[in-house]
């Protein structure tokens, strides 16, 4: 039983590693990405922008006022409202607005070091129309995280996602069309057999693979994790292990690649834009934040940018870490009983 | 002498064609049995309900004289008609990965040497030839040393020289005493290989017995081929059995001579004419009415 699972797990791990495009392609994308986005930013090409409020309209001898309707009228900027200083400031830290204005203080906040927080407050300025009437500007207080840690937890996740639903969804489906699970079916390898290899050459590869990434790009910005890295270990592995596990969902049956892969893109694309990979979902209808928990990556990436950002301990993201083994439980069992070895 | 494998009425039917349909045969151990018969018979899907891919719709399969229980996986051998091999791994690489899924393995060294893969065990097997790739896929269907083997058209596709090849291999792992069931639509290769044959057509088996039997039985005499255009009107007065075959004319007759006087005295051009003796795939035409290779 071990033997043909340990079998299978070199034969997989073999393939992947032989096959130098798709291994490439898993260690270059996410950083290709990172320094892509660096430097998008830093050429400051960014068009929208989120802003937060507190406080209601003041009255019309309230300083900045003038200003602030100046700067409402602004195209490609979000207002968001918030009830307390308390609640939006941490938003600000974390990149989830680009700036914050106290309306009834006539203050305002910036991150220090987003390339947005800057551009957004540059706009604020320069909406300024009456000398002496303008919003004073005040320091945050607290750790504000660098905006490229906020992202590279998102980037590191999506890839994990890619490599997961793509490296095990379209691989048994195509071993199952061209005829290589029907030859195992009739070898003595029972199903689970098959899919356990399955799960543990693409965990192994998604933990080599991401720890090539992160190393790559710990010696290149030089970030911080603020949390424990077994912590962060858990929450990777967790998230892994249910990505997986939904894509033999998704492979149990097909044996047409072109239908898989369109199962997959429907999956991945949400995923990828809801799961705050590339920005936050602040300021979106409470729907959509409440739809955005259902997937995986969502919770494995809130995890890691508590862990990563924050300093969060096992027990402040016990909530993902449990909703991640539920979700990997389900996803495997669906996965194992609805398991075809030949097309329908 | 008690059969390895037995088959009671074995039936397998999709909505729009009775793909097998009540065959019944026993196969002695250490013998090769054959399915002879044109693609679209049904041979592909009465073999798979033996091996156990494909539920019967009706009928029995007895592997040594019990219903196939779980150690028929481990004691037979089975190469299907198409199999794509893993990519990115060498030939020795898949045969040691196939070979390790079994309980039961057969040495290494003898399946590299029974099915001549020595010059290629370090060769990716994307780089190998269709021969090659025939000849890996049967040492993987011999990786677990089985009592019975299954091989469904294992030649088809190949080239005249690599078909021998694999045709001198198989007669090799004959000759250790092993059973064999083949599908095959080429005559000559069932009657090379095989002890006994069973020709089957629309998924019925319509004759069975030794090639040599087979041929006593219903093909003593000789077949003249004709390449001309003659009408039917003409051919309705020969005292003999007629079909037409792509643009042949194909006349068996028991008694040569006479069959001969009659088309001369009829008139037709014999310039064209071959005179050869009966074989499966006459036999064939004479039972179906149409070609082995259709």
């Amino acid at each position: 039983m071990f033997n043909r699972i340990w079998t299978l797990f070199k034969a997989r791990n073999l393939e992947f590693l032989r096959d130098r495009s798709a291994f490439a392609w898993n260690i270059l994308f996410p950083v290709f990405v990172i320094v892509g986005f660096s430097l998008i930013f830093n050429d400051d090409r960014q068009v929208l922008y989120k802003v937060g409020i507190i406080g209601s309209r003041p009255s019309a001898e309230a300083p900045g006022d003038a200003q602030m309707e100046s700067f409402k009228k602004m195209k490609y900027i979000d207002f968001i409202p918030f009830k307390s200083e308390d609640q939006a400031v941490p938003k600000l830290l974390h990149h989830r607005i680009d700036l914050l204005i106290d309306r009834d203080k006539g203050t305002y906040w910036t991150s220090r070091t987003s390339p947005k927080g800057y551009v957004a407050e540059r706009l604020l300025k320069s909406s300024a129309d009456t000398a002496g009437t303008d919003l004073r500007k005040e320091e945050v207080r607290g750790v504000e995280i660098p905006y490229i840690e906020w992202l590279f937890p998102g980037i590191l996740g999506m890839n994990m996602m890619f490599s997961a639903l793509f490296g095990v969804g379209y691989v048994v489906v195509t071993y199952r069309k061209n005829g290589v699970l029907k030859r195992m079916s009739v070898t003595p390898l029972r199903p689970w057999e098959f899919l356990t290899s399955q799960i543990m050459s693409r965990m192994y590869l998604l933990l080599l693979t991401t720890a090539i990434v992160f190393i790559g790009c710990k010696l290149l910005y030089g970030f911080h994790v603020r949390g424990s890295y077994l912590t962060l270990l858990l929450v990777v592995c967790l998230g892994g292990f249910s990505m997986i596990s939904l894509a033999l969902v998704v492979a149990s049956r097909s044996g047409s690649e072109e239908f898989a892969g369109g199962i997959l893109n429907l999956i991945t694309w949400p995923m990828m834009f809801l799961s705050e990979v590339w920005f936050s979902l602040e300021g979106t209808a409470p729907w959509v934040q409440k739809a955005s928990r259902i997937f995986p990556l969502t919770q494995m990436i809130d995890a890691a940018r508590k862990i990563m950002n924050d300093g969060a301990g096992i027990r402040e993201v016990q909530s993902n870490i449990l909703i991640l083994a539920a979700m990997s439980l389900v996803f495997l069992v669906a996965g194992s009983l609805l398991f075809k070895w030949q097309k329908e | 002498m008690e059969p390895i494998l037995e088959v009671k009425e074995l039936a397998k039917h999709f909505p729009e064609v009775r793909a097998v349909d009540g065959i019944s045969f026993s196969i002695e151990p250490g013998t090769c049995f054959g399915l002879l018969g044109p693609n679209g018979a049904g041979k592909t899907t009465a073999i798979e309900v033996i091996e156990g891919i494909l539920q019967p719709t009706a009928g029995e399969v007895f592997y040594k004289g019990k219903r196939r229980g779980n150690s028929f996986k481990n004691e037979v051998g089975i190469q299907f008609q198409n199999t794509e091999l893993p990519q990115f791994l060498t030939v020795k690489e898949t045969l040691l990965t196939f070979r390790n899924l079994y309980d039961r393995r057969a040495d290494l060294s003898y399946l590299i040497d029974t099915c001549r893969l020595e010059e290629i065990l370090k060769r990716d097997n994307r780089k190998i030839s269709g021969g090659q790739k025939q000849r890996l896929l049967l040492a993987m269907a011999l990786a677990n040393d089985p009592e019975l083997l299954f091989l469904d058209e294992p030649t088809t596709g190949l080239d005249p020289q690599a078909r021998r090849h694999l045709w001198d291999i198989v007669r090799r792992i004959k000759s250790m005493n092993r059973t064999i069931v083949l599908t095959t639509h080429y005559m000559e290769e069932a009657e090379i290989l095989c002890d006994r044959i069973g020709i089957i057509d629309h998924g019925k088996i319509i004759a069975m017995g030794t090639p040599r039997g087979l041929l006593d039985e219903h093909c003593a005499g000789v077949t003249i081929s004709l390449h001309a255009q003659i009408d039917d009107a003409v051919l309705a007065d020969l005292p003999c059995r007629w079909f037409r075959t792509d643009n042949n004319v194909e006349i068996q007759t028991p008694s040569p001579n006479e069959c001969l006087y009659r088309l001369v005295e009829l008139g037709i051009d014999l310039s064209t004419m071959n005179v050869r003796n009966q074989n499966l795939e006459d036999l064939f035409l004479k039972m179906t009415g149409h070609e082995l290779r259709a």
